[in-house]
């Protein structure tokens, strides 16, 4: 079951540079020039973070935005809630600052052959999952639409940018469900990177409907590169039985129907 | 197990049980072949699911986990992942637990025989090893027994390693027994029994515990001169590792500190290769 990535997005473990950071709404977004690790990275892909010695466990972020920056090639965005005291170094972090990067880690979001109509929920600081995946996908000629969700509206990630790279978006701060429910039935393959009860509402809506649905899961990861056993998912095997395999590295994104839910 | 010719591992840097995936998953961070060994999660007779999240958490200078000793059974890991560990150029050295006298009997002649593997790893240090159903194993001569049994059913040329708990007070006499009972080396040090957050049994390992390791490394030296020791607790860089060697011990294994960093190990295996001179702190992420 162990995921084998492909020659090209094989991980690197590199030392990178804080290049910039700014605040938006109650996230923190670090640029970080971490060699070979945007070039290798694909819708979905994530990375992991230490926090200096007193933290042993690594700290996971999705990977937003892969672009040029600063005279680099391939800075790499990631969005951070200062929540924990790992989270909260890595936003107090000043440009220049040097952490080690182990990336892109993780099987990505698969992308549809033909194009498809595509209804991607994001949720909080996880909708920086998407980003690259809705590019991606309209590169492809799919139509994308989005919700975009958050506690509040400082925790939803930013609207006005999705607006801009995806057109149809619509924000649900507080409840997404509703908007999710009513744009289903318009949808040929749905991604959803969130809260795991966001995951578990979005796979509960489209189980016995004829869609395709990924689920970018967060699970507390430690090592995020498959060495600890830390961050085990329940899958159902074909036949049904359920096993277990690590979030890290099967996944973190799952076709919906893969997860055991009711074991998770 | 003092001749040079009988100890398969060229360089004295090992992984620890249970701290490199499958193998092909540390195999991604750097060169296998590289290290002395490697050694894999413990394999019980019947695959395990392992306990419920969260199994780690940050302790100061340490991880707490309980894992429940996930692993897929000896039949699907003699299947499955064997080969492919194999494959990568380790030294392949496979952990084992059991829930009885016989069942450790059992892995150690079916885990044996299976080509590729060089060594035999005895788990008799699990941080809580009632509440994983094992064979209680904490006293001496219940080590013993499992040792003997284990022997007396491995292929010959299976190097047998006994893996015990660093409890200062009981670990010559353990290392003793078991040494006596058949096993090749003994390495000391497992996680220590600790509680994670929620009151639920684990095993506190990192930097945390490696001074207190280190004592008992120490302890059997003195008391067993000759003997040969595999130290392992809360190494994270090459000034860790020689402490160890220094304290007598004739090799070692990382275990947390691939989770920090993926490459520790192979680093310090080129900072400790026989012919490298001491070359100063690691350059690790802080360097």
């Amino acid at each position: 079951m162990t995921a084998v990535p492909e020659q090209g997005h094989a991980p690197v473990h590199v030392t990178a540079e804080l290049l910039a950071a700014k605040t938006v709404g109650a996230y923190h977004h670090l640029s970080l020039v971490a060699p070979d690790v945007g070039e290798r990275s694909r819708p979905g892909s994530f990375l992991a973070v230490s926090v200096g010695d007193a933290h042993l466990a690594r700290r996971a972020f999705w990977v937003h935005r892969v672009g040029p920056m600063g005279g680099h090639r391939a800075v790499v965005e990631i969005v951070v809630e200062p929540r924990g005291s790992g989270s909260r170094a890595l936003a107090a972090l000043p440009v220049g600052a040097r952490v080690t990067v182990t990336g892109p880690l993780g099987r990505p979001f698969a992308l549809p052959r033909e194009a498809a109509r595509c209804l991607l929920v994001g949720e909080g600081y996880a909708a920086a999952a998407l980003t690259t995946l809705a590019e991606r996908l309209r590169e492809r000629g799919c139509g994308v639409r989005m919700v975009l969700g958050g506690v509040d509206d400082a925790h939803v990630l930013e609207p006005l940018s999705a607006r801009r790279s995806v057109g149809q978006v619509e924000v649900a701060a507080g409840d997404l469900t509703a908007a999710v429910l009513h744009s289903l039935p318009d949808s040929d393959v749905v991604y959803v990177a969130g809260t795991e009860a966001t995951g578990r509402f979005v796979a509960d809506a489209v189980s016995g409907m004829d869609l395709r649905c990924q689920v970018a899961l967060e699970r507390p990861l430690t090592c995020a590169t498959g060495l600890c056993h830390g961050c085990p998912v329940p899958v159902l095997d074909d036949d049904g039985e359920s096993h277990v395999v690590r979030a890290c590295l099967d996944g973190p994104v799952f076709r919906a129907g893969r997860i055991d839910w009711a074991a998770l | 197990m003092t001749d040079a010719t009988d100890w398969p591992f060229a360089n004295p840097v090992l992984t620890a049980s249970g701290c490199g995936g499958t193998g092909r998953d540390l195999a991604a961070y750097g060169d296998l072949a590289a290290l002395g060994g490697f050694v894999t999660r413990s394999v019980t007779r019947l695959a395990r699911p392992g306990s419920q999240p969260p199994r780690l958490v940050e302790s100061p200078s340490g991880l707490v986990n309980a894992i429940g000793l996930q692993n897929p059974g000896a039949e699907a890991f003699l299947q499955d992942e064997l080969a492919p560990l194999v494959e990568t150029g380790a030294v392949v050295v496979v952990s084992i637990a059991g829930h009885s006298l016989g069942e450790y009997a059992e892995l150690a002649r079916t885990v044996g025989r299976a080509a590729g593997v060089t060594a035999v790893e005895v788990n008799l240090s699990a941080p809580d090893p009632v509440g994983s159903g094992l064979f209680d194993a904490r006293e001496p001569f219940q080590a013993a027994s499992v040792i003997g049994s284990c022997r007396r059913d491995l292929r010959a040329g299976v190097v047998l390693l006994a893996k015990i708990r660093s409890d200062v007070s009981r670990a010559s006499e353990t290392a003793r027994a078991v040494l006596d009972a058949g096993a090749d080396a003994v390495v000391v040090g497992n996680a220590l029994p600790a509680a994670m957050p929620d009151g639920r049994a684990g095993g506190l390992s990192g930097p945390a515990i490696r001074p207190q390791t280190l004592r008992c490394v120490a302890e059997v030296v003195r008391a067993l001169p000759g003997a040969t020791v595999v130290g392992c607790g809360g190494i994270m860089d090459a000034a860790d590792a020689r402490a160890y060697l220094d304290a007598g011990a004739r090799a070692v294994q990382i275990g947390t500190a691939l989770f920090h960093d993926p490459t520790t190990a192979f680093r310090i295996a080129r900072e400790l290769a026989p012919g490298i001179a001491a070359t100063g702190p690691a350059t690790g992420e802080d360097a």
